[in-house]
């Protein structure tokens, strides 16, 4: 492939890659030597509202997909509540395509326990929970292993780099649900219950874990603390290119470019530089580019014609989608478009938790008509009535899990009609593709 | 007659100070804060459709049927978890919400079977209902692929079915069992599509940890959960409101009929006692009222050796009334008397009483309240100045700490100990005291921060030692004692607590409880906010009942924890009516309203009323009446609702007596243990078949309504009037309203009471008079009944019964919960599933010592004699400890139990039993020889059936 073009893309400085080239990079060693833990001895100095006020000015906002500004939610736990606090950490990334959160825990754990211990201590919290996606083996294993070392160099523990300040950190284990991941569902299943989402309000800021009041954050937006109070809020803001966010940004890209994997990034770059100047380009030049799901299979599908928008959370709404975990999903010509969306549509109707109607009932009926069409035994009218279903998840689930079904299949039956109409008349797949299941959905489905 | 339906506001009401206003549909409509929108439109008139939310359950919204739009807001909430807000315009109807409810319940409709002609809930389903509120036309999806229509039913319980097919997932089951029961039995598994609700560890119904409440299906919109009653009848016409006949909780039901059957039992939302929940006894164990072996036709015989004769009614009453005068005219007016029932009405009860005082004309009265609660009369009354408890239940959502005494309320008051646990999970800590490990000391949610597992027998130490910790401590409450309290008495108390032999240690070895953890709990108790004490017969039945009950009584004033809502001291009452009972006058000393029959005011109001002179001599009680039966000086006694032989200690002892009596009336629904020795039978009535009231455990007197003709020919108090009247003592009562009358018009307690007035109120808590014209929830607001609160020493005397090497472990007893008592009715319900038999729980280490496996028979002995009964070996009893239930007459356990009773009230002590426990193989003695008798007699009754 060769080397691409154009290197404008290149950040000017690293914040969580830079030690993913070093040897042993994830030890403790290392990271001290590259500067770690220096952020948390000033943050141990600082008052609880300058370290918030540092994140706020950073712009960083939430990386688990919503885009919510960290240090808002920090402001939000109340300050005069007798409650313990605690932080909880969304390490369960599990939207599939994103595979961004994996990679700072297996090559830079520290990085996110350093992030953890400031905002603790930005909002006096002294026990905190880092609830690991449980299929996450490496990543599991260095985390713990970051987190002994951190309490044998006292930086953990009864006295936190001799300052008096408590704090104890859990790695806790998820067990495979997709629900998990929603932050209240995540606090149930860390309070040893059914991990089904919540009713809110309240919210986690006011009455999260245990009852008390809870910050839950992202891996990467946690990753990106020491940074900040490290070199200040301004610092972190210029590396983005976008006002819409601070900081650089960890863009996960697979699917049929030509490099596929992990990169740190300015923020804002389009969607076509990532593609083409990062990742150099489709894979098979005989087989442009059809579509890209920008952030996580929930996401609505994006054609060519709107690869030049800014990829961050703002920009991304202009042309009907969104930024979500920044991990795009590229797809080139060739692609069944349904038999992508029966794929995703079958994960989401696997991991719907079951406690509303709309989307226990709804994603499995989308599934059996996708099912249907993908197979060739559909009608014209189902066509329809998948936008239908759809229309009645959306926005009318107790959380975002709904959407994650209804947004993808009413954009691709949008986008990709033909397709869906051409399985219908032909009776069967026009890319000859073999569909995708016929398991039974009851119990588990493969 | 109609059939009565609770509305559903969808959501609990909240209490709240300041109010909202908010517009729905138009209608302002103004609630407490907190209330959601769904119920605040409700209270407006409209009902938004709803299918996961029922006003007894917290607002879960997952069905999203009832989405609105609220002016100012994006999207379309649901109505059920948004709470009202000041200025709100909410519009429950639109284009966009029609169409989105339509789309929701086709979603449903679309796995749901479509036989509602069929089906058992056709008529009662609120899928059907809202299937109609939001004009469903069609189902586009079609019934191809995975559905649920084939799920296989669930027949395992004896009461209800688990029909999978028809489940449309709302959890509404599921919250029932962990909301309103506590029991957390019920759960959905799987996730998505695959989501069902499972008993436990997806077990059957019968096998999982259900424990048949009622609740889930009470809760179910559809006929998932479904009474087996109503699938075989199906649905009822009308209802009738009535009050429960089993414990001394006293739920409101609504008695679902067809015609004059039963169709089912439904707990009733406004019911004080229960809001709206059940047991597995109240709610589904009443097949007994029709039960093959009901007698319904009076008998008579010569020798209780003889045939039993059936005669007309007529025959038999006057049979009856002509040996009880020839038995008088011969041996003296006191040679009769009788025993009223804990188990009938106030006013049945009274008429009983009045029987023997003004017909028989001695005090020959007493009630099966003597052998359970007869020491918390006594204790009470002497300390505080009521024999009564102090609260109400809805005290015990106030409670910051409670302490559950000889009490096993999750077995024997099921319903209150719901609302007890409801309250432990928010957060109250719990003490409990009982050499066995009950439930509540670890449930799910609840933990007891202290259990103190005493040796049976030591309450009094125990309670003595946490007073000493308390005073010695400094947690009394002085203020509230010189406020309250005889200061003078309480310092002479305070001395005698301090001494060392009540010093935790001291305690220790005496009663086993280690020290340290007394004197946590009663750290916990003195200082931990509201304390309330229950207690039950494991403080009442010893030889130290009374002294234990005013050691409770002590500890209570000495932390001020009276005369407000969550405190108190509160006997857990085991039968419907043992409050009313003792309130009836049932006692040989007491007349109406614990007034003594030695005080010449109170006899002249009766002698007024009942134009006698009453007797100023108490009488004899149910001890003292066996006693002299033996001696030959008692020939006679008319047994209402109860059945002595079996519930009485010292079984051996009450068949001599009762074999030396020469005219044994026994009034029953059955032919029970008593009746072996009885010479007239007067078939009984059941609670479905009477009007009248029961009073609580929280004094609480509620009706009971007539649902059904009596199938024995008369209500219970026509058949005692009968009897007066053939004794030629007239009683003309047309209703038992008319006997409350009297009772009004006698009792200063009761001076407000009416039958017009319960119907109106639902129920009253007595005292109610011209003071409290409505009732009086909490007692000793302010000062106690009788002046200053009375400090009693209580010196710990050890019982008698001592364990040696002849008889080295100690016996209790206790209940269980699908069975009731001497298993009378119980036994003649499905119950028998859950508890066929009555086992000896023994530990580990001493079934090991004696060979002894789980499962094995054991030969039971003590003193007074021997039963044999299978062993569970479990840890739940403490090394040298075992334990059993009475609720079968063929294990006997009240063989085993000994002649010692309270020194006060003569309650036995049922509690405490020296035994040895043998491995066997064949019936005791007494077992095979009463078998025998047993069997004899019934077959003496078969010919005239």
């Amino acid at each position: 492939m060769g080397e691409p073009m154009n290197e404008a893309w290149r950040p000017k400085a690293l914040v969580f890659t830079k030690d993913w080239n070093t040897k042993n990079g994830h030890s403790l060693e290392v990271y001290r030597a590259s500067g770690g833990y220096k952020a948390l001895e000033k943050a141990l100095k600082m008052a609880e509202a300058e370290i918030i006020d540092e994140v706020t000015r950073s712009n960083i906002r939430g990386r688990g997909g919503a885009g919510f500004p960290v240090g808002k939610k920090w402001s939000f736990v109340p300050r005069q509540s007798t409650k313990p606090k605690y932080v909880c950490v969304n390490a369960d990334e599990s939207e599939p395509g994103t595979f961004k959160d994996r990679y700072i825990m297996e090559r830079s754990p520290h990085m996110l326990i350093e992030g953890t211990a400031i905002a603790c201590k930005s909002v006096g919290a002294h026990q905190a929970f880092i609830y690991i996606r449980g299929e996450f083996g490496l990543a599991y294993t260095r985390l713990q292993s970051a987190v002994d070392e951190a309490y044998a160099a006292g930086l953990l523990g009864q006295n936190v780099m001799g300052s008096g300040y408590k704090l104890d950190v859990v790695v806790h284990r998820g067990a495979g649900a997709y629900i998990c991941g929603e932050e209240t569902g995540l606090l149930e299943s860390l309070e040893g219950k059914k991990g089904q989402p919540r009713l809110k309000p309240p919210f986690p800021a006011v009455e999260g874990l245990f009852g008390c009041p809870t910050i839950i954050n992202n891996v990467e937006s946690l990753a990106g603390v020491p940074a900040i109070i490290t070199h200040g809020a301004d610092w972190f803001k210029g590396l983005s290119r976008s006002a819409a966010e601070g900081g650089t940004k960890l863009i996960a890209v697979s699917g049929h470019v030509a490099r596929p994997g992990v990169y740190e990034l300015p923020g804002g770059l389009t969607l076509k530089e990532i593609i083409y100047d990062v990742c150099g380009g489709m894979r098979d030049p005989n087989k442009p580019l059809k579509a890209v799901i920008p952030g996580g299979s929930s996401c609505q599908i994006v054609k060519p014609g709107q690869l030049e928008v800014c990829f961050d959370f703002d920009a991304m709404r202009t042309v009907g989608s969104l930024m979500g975990t920044g991990c795009p999903m590229v797809i080139e010509e060739g692609t069944c478009m349904v038999r992508l969306l029966t794929r995703i549509v079958r994960f989401y109707a696997h991991e719907s938790c079951g406690q509303c109607t709309p989307c226990r009932e709804g994603a499995d009926w989308l599934y059996k008509m996708l099912r249907r069409i993908e197979a060739g035994e559909g009608k014209l009218e189902d066509i329809d009535k998948l936008d239908q279903v759809a229309s009645k998840i959306e926005g009318h689930t107790i959380c975002a899990l709904g959407e994650a079904t209804a947004w993808p299949t009413r954009s691709y039956v949008k986008a990709f009609r033909d397709e869906f109409v051409r399985h219908v008349t032909e009776k069967c797949c026009p890319f000859g593709e073999i569909p995708v299941t016929t398991r039974a959905m009851t119990g588990a489905i493969v | 007659m109609k059939l009565y339906n609770e509305s559903d506001h969808g959501t609990p009401a909240k209490k709240a100070t300041s109010e909202v206003k908010l517009s729905v549909d138009g209608r302002v409509v103004s609630v407490p804060a907190g209330t959601s929108v769904m119920r605040a439109a409700a209270i407006a008139g409209i009902g938004v459709p709803k299918l996961c939310a029922t006003e007894s359950l917290e607002a879960f919204g997952s069905c999203r049927m009832c989405l609105v739009e609220i002016e100012g807001r994006n999207g379309t909430p649901a109505s059920c978890t948004t709470p009202a807000a000041e200025g709100m315009v909410v519009h429950t109807q639109n284009e966009r919400l029609k169409k989105l409810r339509r789309g929701v319940m086709e979603l449903y409709i679309s796995d749901h079977p479509l036989d509602c002609l069929t089906c058992s809930a056709n008529g009662d389903c609120e899928l059907q209902d809202m299937a109609g509120a939001v004009g469903l036309r069609e189902v586009r999806y079609g019934y191809d692929g995975e559905n649920h229509l084939k799920a296989k039913k669930d027949e395992s319980n004896p009461y209800f079915t688990f029909d999978p097919s028809k489940c449309i997932v709302c959890s509404r089951c599921v919250r029932a069992c962990d909301e309103t029961q506590g029991t957390l039995a019920l759960t959905i598994q799987g996730r998505g599509f695959g989501s069902t609700v499972s008993a436990s560890q997806n077990q059957s119904f019968l096998e999982s940890e259900c424990v048949s409440c009622g609740a889930c299906i009470k809760a179910c919109p559809t006929a998932t959960l479904m009474e087996k009653s109503v699938i075989d009848i199906g649905l009822p016409e009308h209802s009738v409101i009535t009050t429960c006949a089993y414990c001394g909780v006293g739920c409101t039901f609504k008695a679902e009929m067809r015609g004059e059957e039963v169709v089912r039992m439904v707990p009733f939302d406004d019911g004080k006692a229960n809001q709206g929940h059940s047991c597995v006894k109240g709610r589904f164990a009443w097949g007994y009222t029709t039960h093959k072996e009901r007698v319904l036709k009076p008998m008579i015989r010569a020798k209780v050796t003889d045939p039993w004769q059936e005669v007309s009614w007529e025959r038999a009453i006057t049979h009856a009334a002509s040996e009880i005068r020839r038995l008088q005219e011969a041996h003296g007016r006191g040679a009769v008397g009788g025993i009223t029932s804990s188990r009938c009405t106030n006013e049945e009860t009274f008429l009983v009483q009045k029987l023997v005082r003004a017909a028989f004309g001695n005090n020959n009265v007493d009630t099966c309240a003597r052998v359970c609660h007869s020491p918390t009369g006594y204790g009470l009354k002497t300390t505080f100045g009521t024999s009564a408890g102090t609260q109400d239940f809805e005290s015990v959502e106030h409670a910051d700490v409670i302490m559950v005494i000889g009490a096993n309320p999750t077995d024997g008051h099921p319903v209150f100990a719901s609302r007890m646990k409801r309250r432990l999970r928010a957060g109250a800590k719990l003490i409990v005291i009982d050499p066995r490990r009950i439930d509540l000391v670890r449930t799910p949610h609840v933990e007891a921060s202290h259990h103190l597992a005493l040796q049976p027998g030591t309450n009094v130490a125990v309670l003595t030692g946490l007073a000493h910790v308390i005073v010695s401590e400094g947690l009394a409450n002085e203020a509230f004692i010189r406020e309250r309290c005889d200061f003078d008495e309480y310092l002479q108390w305070a001395e005698f607590v301090k001494r060392p032999e009540y010093s935790p240690e001291a305690v220790e070895k005496v009663s086993g409880v280690p020290a340290e953890t007394l004197r946590g709990a009663a750290r916990l108790y003195a200082s931990g906010g509201n304390g309330a004490i229950y207690y039950g017969l494991g403080v009442t039945e010893h030889s130290q009942g009374s002294t234990a009950v005013m050691a409770i009584a002590n500890l209570a004033m000495a932390t001020g924890n009276l005369g407000r809502p969550g405190v108190g001291v509160n006997p857990l009452r085991g039968q419907n009516n043992v409050q009313g009972s003792c309130d009836m006058g049932s006692f040989p000393h007491e007349l109406v309203g614990y007034r003594h029959v030695s005080d010449a005011a109170v006899r002249a109001i009766f002698d007024k009323a009942w134009g006698v002179k009453v007797d100023p001599e108490p009488g004899l009680r149910i001890s003292n009446m066996i006693d002299s039966a033996l001696e030959g000086s008692f020939k006679g006694i008319y047994i209402q609702g109860e059945d002595i032989l079996q519930s009485d200690p010292n079984t051996k002892h009450i068949a001599a007596g009762l074999g030396a009596m020469e005219c044994v009336i026994v009034h029953d629904l059955f032919l029970n243990e008593t009746a072996s020795y009885a010479h007239v039978f007067l078939p009984g009535s059941t609670f479905l078949e009477k009007d009248g009231t029961f009073t609580n455990a929280e004094r609480r007197i509620q009706l009971v309504r007539k649902v059904m003709t009596p199938r024995n020919g008369y209500a219970d108090w026509e058949i005692t009037q009968l009897l007066s009247n053939a004794l030629g003592y007239p009683m003309h009562y047309a209703h038992p309203s008319e006997i409350m009358d009297e009772i009004a018009r006698t009792t200063p307690t009761f001076t407000g009471v009416s039958f017009d007035k319960l119907d109106r109120l639902g129920s009253i808590q007595w005292p109610c008079n011209d003071r409290a014209p409505e009732g009086t929830p909490v007692m000793h607001v302010g000062s106690f009944v009788r002046g200053k609160g009375r400090f009693v020493l209580t010196e710990f005397v050890p019982t008698d019964e001592k364990t040696g090497p002849r008889f080295p472990l100690l016996l209790t007893t206790g209940r269980i919960l699908t069975q009731y008592n001497v298993g009378a009715q119980t036994r003649r319900t499905a119950n028998e599933v859950w508890h066929p038999e009555d086992r000896l729980e023994i530990h580990p280490f001493d079934a090991e010592e004696r060979g002894v496996k789980d499962g094995d028979w054991v030969k039971l002995a003590s003193r007074s004699g021997e039963t044999t009964l299978r062993a569970q070996v479990t840890d739940r009893v403490a090394p040298g400890v075992v334990y059993t239930t009475f609720h079968h007459p063929s294990t006997q356990a009240n063989v085993v139990t000994s002649e010692y009773a309270d020194w006060a009230t003569s309650c036995p002590e049922y509690k405490v039993t020296a035994v040895q426990v043998s491995p066997t193989r064949e019936p005791a003695e007494w077992q095979t020889q009463y078998a025998r008798m047993s069997a004899d007699q019934r077959k003496l009754a078969e010919p005239s059936k």
